[in-house]
Order: C-alpha cells, then structure tokens, then sequence
C-alpha cells in the first residue's frame, strides 16, 4: 500500500543547517522548550489528587492548626506529567550514553531490580510490624548478608549504613569502640594517602579523630615507608581504598596491613571500587578489619540522581562485636530482630539510622547478583578491568596516562601533559565530551595528579560503545592540539544550557523560590 | 550474561588491543596469596523468570500493610500515593543519573531539587531548605551537630517526647563528635520538662510534635526559653502530612526543621530508602550539612541551577566539611516533590484533615472498648493507648485476626516501663471497616 502525497513534499528542501544562528520565535529550542518552575505555573489553587471530605473537623486542636498560607503550587495530573517529563529530558543518562564518571561506577541498572523492589511484599511492608509478619524481609536481608560476606571473605556485617561515607562512618564508630574496650582510647588519629576521597578525612573528623596523611610512591601506590614512619600508639586506623583511585591495585596491601595491625591500627578498607575485584580478590583475604560496600555502584542499585545509596560494612572477628543495632539472629522458627543496642550484654557502639537500612536497595542488590551468580560476578570485574584498560590503550596515543607502567584495574587515569600549551584545561576538555554526546569523565580527582581525568567505564559498555567514546576522544584531543580552542571554551554548545556561574550562585545564594515583589503586592500592602 | 555485552571474541580483540595474552595478566598487582582460583561457593548465574520467583518467594512470607486491617506509624507511615509518581521517577534520566555535578546536562535533577527545597521551606515556615538527607533521623543527629557549630556548645537536651531511634542515631553520631546529650524520659506531656533542663552550655534543645506518642503541642514557650539562654531550638516531625494542618515549626520559633518525608510520595519499603528533610533561618545556611542547590545564570544569561556553597562539603573541605555526607535521597526526595505537586496547598491541607478525622474515628471507637485508655488527646493521626497487659502480647494475638494494631512502645524504649502502651496511627487509607474490625478484636482478646 502506498500513501498518497499530493501536494506534500517528500524530501528535504532548503540547505540550512540546525545550528546556524536559527532562533524559534518563542524562545524554545524546537522539543526542548524552557520549563517555569512548578511555582510560576500558577496552580495555588489546584490539585491533581482526589480525595474524599473528612467527616470530623480538627476544632479538638484549636489553636494549633495551621491559618496562614502555606505556599504550596498544585497541578493536575497531565500539568504534572508533562511539567517532570519535561524536565527529565534535560537530564544526561547512563541509558542514552556511557558514562565514565571515575570512583562512581555507573553500570547498567537492570529493570527486574525495580519491579522486584516494588513487589507489595518488600514495598508496602512497614518497619514497625511485627517480626512474625516479615520473616521473608529478614530473609532477604540475612540472605544478601551472606553473598557479602562470602564475596568479601569476612565473618560479619552491619547492615544499616545509609550510604557509603555512612557505611565509613559506622566503620570508624566500630573501630573507636574496639580501642575503647581495650584501653586503647589514647588512639585518635587516622592515617590516609593523599589520594584519598574526601569523606575518608571528613568521616574520620566527624568521630573526632585527627588525620595525618600518608605519602604516595611514583608509582600511585601507599608509601610503606613513610606509613611505617607514621604508624605507632596513637594510630587507631588506616583507611586505604584498594584498588586506589588512581585505578590501581595495592600491591603491597598484605603488608600494608601485617604493619598496621603490628602497630595496633586497624585497616579501614574503603570498597568504592570493589566493582573492580569482585569474584577475583576477597578483601578478608588481604588483611581488612572493616569495608563499605556500595551497593549503588558494584551491585547496581540506581544512583537516582544523587541517591538514595547504601553502604553496608563488612567486618572482622575483631570488630563484629561493636556493630550497630539492629542486626538480625536465627531463632528455631526463623529469624528475630534485636533492636536494642544495650540488649543482651552486646557491646554495640549504637545506632546509625531509624529502621533496618536501605530495604529496598537490599532487593534491588540481591537480584542483581543471583542473577550473576558466583560466576557472573567474577566476569564483572574482568570486564570492567578489560574495559578500562582498552580504554587506557586506545586513549594513550593521544592523552598521558598518569600511570603508563603495567595495567590500570577497572578505571582509567589520566593527567593533563598532553594538553600542555594547547590553551585548553581539563575542564574545557570535559565539557566538550558533552557536544560529543558523553558525560564528562570524573575531573580533578585524585587531587595527586594535575588535571586529573578519570575514566570508568564498567562492564556494561560494549565494545561498539567503548570504540565511539574513544573515536570522540581522539577527535577532541587532535582538535585541541590542532588549535580549536573556541570549541572548548565556550563548550558545551550543545547542551540545554551553557556553563553556569558557579560564583554568583555561592555570592548570594537564591535557594528557594520566593515571589516577586511586583506592584499587585503592593496593592494588596 | 544478559548483563555484560562482551563476546569472546571482543574480548580476544580487546586483548589484543591491549598487549596482554589473558584476563590474569591484568590482575598481575594483586598478590598470589589473595588470588581465587576458583568461584566463591555461591549459586550460578540464573535467568530474570528463575530470579524473579526467588524473589517473589521472599515476598510471600510476609504480610504486606494493604493486606487488612493495619495501623503501623511511630516514625513510618502507610499513604496512597498517586501511580503517576511512581512512573515519573522510573524515568531514564532521573532513575539512571548521578548527582548533577556536570549542571548543563543535570538541569532536570537539578530544578526539581530547587522546587523540593522551596516546598521544604514552606511546609516548614523556614526560609531555606537543604536537597535531602538520609532519613529524619539522621536529620536529627546533623542538625543536633550543627547546632554545636552555631553556638559552639556541647550540650543537647532531648526531649522525651522524641522518637526513641532518632534519639538513639543522635546520641550515636553526635557523642561520637564529643557532643554531651541529655535525653530525657520518656513521657507523653514529655514537652513540658524541657524548658527547666536548659541552661547556659546549652547548644540546641530538639522537641518533636507531633511527640512519639501522638501529641501535639505548641512549642512556642520553648523557643523563648532556648532563644533567651542563647540556644537553638529543633522540631523534629516524623510525620510530614501534619504540616497540612498544623501550625509549621518556623511559625512556632523553630530555628532547624527536620521531618521524615516518607509519608509523602515514598512507600513504607520495611524502612528504607526514606528521605529526611532538613529546613533553618536563613542566616544559618553556611552551617548546614548537606547538598544545597541554588539558582544563577548560564554564559548567555538563562536561568539555571547548580550545587552551590559546597565549600562546606567533604569533596572540598576535606577534614574540615560541615559534615561526611555525600549521597542525600535524590530520587526519594523527587518523588515527595512530585506527589506535592499533585497535592498541592489544596490537596496537602484535605489530606491532613483527611488523616485527622480518622484518627479522631479510631480514637472514639477504641475509647469504647473496655480496658482501653486512649492516652492521647490532642492528635494529628497517632495515638497512644494504654491496653490492660502487654501490648507486644496483643498485638501478635491480633495478628492472627489479620489485624496489625500498631507498635508497642516497648519496642522503640524497652527500658521505659511502658510495655502496655501501644501506639496507633490511622491515616486515608484507613476505612472505618478497619477500625471497626480492630475495635471489635480487641474486644475479644481483652474480653477473654
């Protein structure tokens, strides 16, 4: 069958291209219009909820109900659609492109996880009911406890930890209460390798220690030297991140711990990059006393825009006895719940947060890795390894890796030598990866290195899509040795909007909306 | 592996590429000693069907709140949330984004987390409103914290009237700063022994209403005492629907707000992921903790938004952050945004007179039922009762009736000598069959 085209062109007339100076009459960008905030679309007399008249009043509070305005805006349905829909195409993804953000890990995110977590019997399950009635949840939770202690070869979890640097937290808080039961309270500094993320120092502050940071060797390793020299009576612990976040693997780890442990200093491993060792490396094997896990990086629960994470820590013999309230026991019948940090002589140091922790990152990461398995999770690291490192190989021709000796582990570093005199920065560089259709690489960090570009590109990124992201950095990087520079400085030129003003932002922060003092208030006044 | 798209043969080519003859040689830095050889002793790899039925296995044993009759709260609550919430966050670009970081690609996260702040501010009568915390807990012990930053005091009075976990997590995280807490007792007019425990080393005193109990009280007297001995003043609220209908905690003199926002956009997921709220004066804003998002322009003067005073922030200030925190709540705090945009001024204020003419049915029909004192007698939509006996005790025997009548107080503070006390919230998805079933069962198992 053939459609009938009388009258209607069938071809493209007209040579112009998109984005030579053409400007819509309205303002918008053709399907990506400009979106007012929910506040400027009027709705302070609009709901897109229908509910039912309450039958009895609220005269029993008095005084205690709320007369002013509130200041609430309101859409139907449809306006609310729209109004996010909208939004979230301004939006970068890792479903429309790779997303090589350094330490962060942004791998695939299987839908099963999320119609899992939504099943009624994890969803719709209250924290509070009793135990009896939520034998299937502890289950799970003491399930998924046991893949991680088996994948991390240590005898115990805290499970409760809201998000990596909270999983830090609980570690530390473990580690101080190990020293306190054992006389050893004098021990309040923490030792940390400069390359460190900032919340291994900031974590370590928060529980009132002191840091003293350990040097780097040339080869983006700890310096056993200088940690030896640091190590002594006032050491409660090291917090080293392995594989570091220079990308590589601690070589001399075992050491690093046989010294710290010599010393009386715990091993405070931080697992953000377990995704790179997974299946291959038990963290127990190495000497670690306590590790975070993210499960919103190496067990792929989604980042959501900036959380929710959860971070549950693995522990040693040493400090399993410390853990938080609550943790879950075996009874006859089936499992109970201890909720109560002083109960049963137990020397828990506490409690981290309100309930049982991320439930619903639990199901998410449970399903993800049944679905693995024991063999799927150790083919994980070797592709997020192999894919790194193909990475580094196809880029090294063009950009400096700030390690060229011997193999990286799941990311790729690289330093900004190469772009020496070319009048473009790291940053400019990145934000032209957005023109390109990538998001940036992490920039900047590790703070070790000048101009640091750090790519991870996990295993979920075929060989197609690595070849493309690599062919875009090769493009930037011959044009900006070639001199292009207006192509980076004024980058993105493609992207909903341009580089923001970060300094006006901080100088006089506008951190809510508030409505304009226009000549009807004044009327009104 | 549906997961991994590497063939072997990409991989052959890829080694190739690299220089290395096998996988091993990429792992050579990782000491013999620490190489597995073999799996770890876990199952294989299982298709989506065989994984799903495993799940829904765990999901089976255990009974979900819509089941029947269920009147669960203390910190948790059991809301209708509308089904086009739930489609939204599932989006792409919001579900499989990291923090906007990068704000010309992120404009989406980044503008809802502005409106998420301006709704905060309003339902809290607070002129700033920070982009999330873990949970209303965690809130509590930040902004117990910052309060120590404010007024470089140690000590923190915790009414009895708070939810015992938030005051655990505080006492926790705060001590562990060298903060000195005070917790007082627990007790239902809790709110009234708060104003003589301040005194000169006072940095913050934290109050809750409604109480953990249900209570409702005005804690403008308390602001004066705190604001005239110099200290702050902190309302916690774990139920976020009350601001619909009670007076805010920034009318009342509160200087931080804290809330749970679960009840709004967010279901009960047996505790997590929650999202806390987190609201001060505006003078404040360079102590508090977290992720802000704020307003400016781009290099040709559109209106945008960014992350901003994250000078205070551990990426940046290292040891010396206003705290360790790096993830909040994002996707949570965009679903609380979403159903209060459905809500709005109009629906929020319903659905609170809503959730409060059930629990004024639930009150009346459990005040006839002997043997039952209904302890609570000015409430938003949680109550506590005093039953003639345990109440863990009675709440396991109506569980074979199907009904899960609430939480007994002895669970949050088992050394608070209130084993009798149960706490019950009813809310808009509580029918009136629902209380008339619960009213009925007590009945029976008190009669016998």
């Amino acid at each position: 069958m053939s459609m009938s085209n009388v009258g209607r062109p069938t071809r493209p007339d007209g040579t112009r291209s998109a984005d030579a100076g053409f400007a819509s009459l309205t303002g918008g960008r053709g399907l990506l219009q400009d979106e007012p905030l929910l506040f400027e679309l009027g709705g302070w007399d609009k709901t897109g909820v229908d509910l039912p008249d309450p039958e009895r009043d609220a005269a029993d509070l008095g005084e205690l109900v709320r007369t002013a305005p509130i200041g609430l805006a309101g859409l139907s349905e449809p306006e609310t659609l729209r109004h996010y829909v909208r939004l979230s195409q301004k939006n970068h993804a890792i479903d429309l492109a790779l997303y090589p953000l350094g330490s962060c890990t942004m791998k695939h995110n299987p839908r099963l996880n999320e119609k899992a977590a939504r099943m009624a019997g994890f969803a719709d399950l209250h924290p509070l009911q009793p135990v009896s009635t939520a034998q299937g949840a502890l289950e799970l939770i003491d399930r998924l406890a046991h893949w991680l202690k088996t994948l991390t070869g240590m005898p115990a979890v805290a499970m409760t930890p809201k998000a990596g640097a909270h999983g830090e937290l609980c570690g530390l808080l473990c580690i101080k209460a190990a020293h306190e039961a054992a006389g050893q309270g004098h021990r309040r500094t923490v030792l940390v390798p400069t390359s460190a993320h900032g919340t291994n120092p900031a974590t370590a502050a928060f529980v009132g220690y002191s840091v003293t940071e350990i040097a780097q060797t040339a080869d983006g390793r700890v310096d056993l030297a200088d940690l030896e020299a640091k190590l002594g009576d006032h050491v409660a612990a090291i917090m080293v991140t392995n594989p570091n976040t220079c990308g590589l693997f601690e070589r001399d780890v075992i050491e690093i711990a046989r010294i710290s442990h010599a010393h009386g200093a715990y091993f405070y491993c931080d697992g953000a990059n377990f995704n790179a060792i997974v299946g291959r490396v038990r963290p127990g094997d190495l000497g670690v006393d306590a590790m975070h896990i993210n499960l919103h990086k190496t067990f792929s629960t989604p980042h959501g825009g900036g959380g929710p994470g959860a971070g549950p820590v693995v522990l040693s013999e040493a400090l399993a006895p410390f853990a938080p309230a609550p943790w879950i026991v075996h009874t006859r019948t089936g499992f109970d719940l201890v909720e109560d940090a002083t109960a049963e002589a137990a020397q828990a140091f506490g409690r981290m947060c309100a309930f049982q922790g991320q439930m619903g990152m639990f199901v998410r990461a449970y399903a993800y890795m049944r679905s693995h398995g024991a063999d799927g999770l150790r083919q994980v690291a070797e592709d997020a390894v192999l894919n790194a490192n193909y990475v580094k190989a196809r880029l090294a021709g063009q950009m400096t890796p700030a390690f060229p000796e011997g193999p990286c582990m799941h990311e790729a570093l690289f330093d900004d030598t190469w772009l020496q005199d070319s009048g473009v920065t790291t940053l400019d560089f990145a934000k032209a990866m957005i023109d390109e259709g990538f998001h940036p690489m992490t920039m900047y960090f590790p703070l070790v290195v000048h101009g640091a570009m750090l790519i991870e590109p996990t295993e979920t990124e075929s060989k197609r899509e690595l070849d493309r992201f690599c062919d875009a950095l090769l493009a930037l990087a011959a044009a900006a040795k070639a001199g292009d520079v207006d192509r980076f400085k004024g980058a993105p030129h493609l992207a909903p909007l341009g580089r923001l003003d970060e300094t006006q932002a901080a100088r006089k922060p506008k951190l809510t909306w508030r409505p304009e003092p226009d000549a009807g208030a004044a009327d009104a006044a | 592996m549906r997961y991994l798209p590497l063939t072997p043969d990409d991989r052959a080519q890829m080694l190739g590429v690299i220089g290395a003859p096998n996988i091993d040689a990429l792992f050579k830095d990782v000491p013999e000693a620490a190489r597995l050889t073999k799996l770890v002793d876990l199952p294989r790899y299982a298709g989506e069907l065989e994984v799903e039925r495993d799940l829904a296995h765990f999901a089976a044993k255990n009974r979900p709140a819509g089941e029947g009759p269920f009147f669960c709260g203390a910190g948790a609550y059991r809301h209708h949330v509308p089904a086009s919430v739930d489609h939204i966050i599932q989006r792409s670009e919001f579900l499989t984004s990291y923090t906007p970081y990068q704000p010309e690609i992120a404009q989406g996260t980044l503008q809802v987390l502005f409106e998420f702040q301006t709704q905060v501010a309003a339902l809290t009568g607070l002129e700033v409103a920070n982009a999330s915390m873990y949970d209303g807990s965690t809130a509590c012990a930040e902004a117990v914290m910052m309060a120590q930053r404010v007024t470089r005091r140690e000590k923190a009075i915790l009414s009895g009237g708070l939810h015992p976990h938030y005051a655990a997590v505080t006492q926790t995280i705060a001590h562990a700063e060298g903060m000195e807490i005070v917790r007082q007792t627990a007790a239902l007019d809790a709110e009234s022994s708060v104003i003589g425990a301040i005194d000169a080393d006072t940095a913050c005193v934290v109050v809750q209403t409604p109480n953990v109990f249900g209570v409702v009280t005005d804690v403008s007297a308390i602001a004066e005492a705190a604001h005239r001995a110099g200290a702050l003043l902190i309302v916690v609220t774990t139920e976020a629907v009350s601001f619909g209908l009670l007076k805010s905690p920034g009318e009342m003199g509160a200087d931080i707000a804290v809330a749970e926002g679960q009840s709004i956009g967010n279901a009960l997921n047996y505790g997590g992921p929650y999202v806390g709220l987190f609201a001060c004066r505006e003078k404040l804003v360079r102590q508090m903790p977290g992720r802000l998002c704020g307003e400016t322009v781009d290099a040709e003067g559109r209106r945008g938004y960014v992350l901003t005073l994250s000078t205070r922030e551990q990426h940046i200030r290292r040891e010396k952050a206003t705290s360790n925190i790096c993830t909040n709540s994002g996707l949570c705090a965009l679903a609380f945004t979403i159903h209060l945009s459905l809500l709005g001024e109009v629906g929020l204020r319903r659905l609170a007179a809503l959730n409060h003419s059930r629990a004024r049915e639930l009150a009346a029909a459990l005040a006839e039922v002997p043997g039952v004192e209904v302890l609570t007698k000015r409430f938003f939509n949680e109550i506590a009762i005093r039953l003639p006996g345990r109440a863990d005790a009675i709440v396991e025997d109506l569980v074979t009736d199907k009904i899960i009548a609430g939480v007994p107080f002895s669970r949050l503070d088992p050394a608070a000598g209130m084993d009798d006390v149960l706490l019950l919230a009813a809310t808009e998805t509580t029918t009136t069959q629902d209380i008339a079933a619960l009213a009925a069962a007590l009945k029976g198992t008190l009669g016998e």
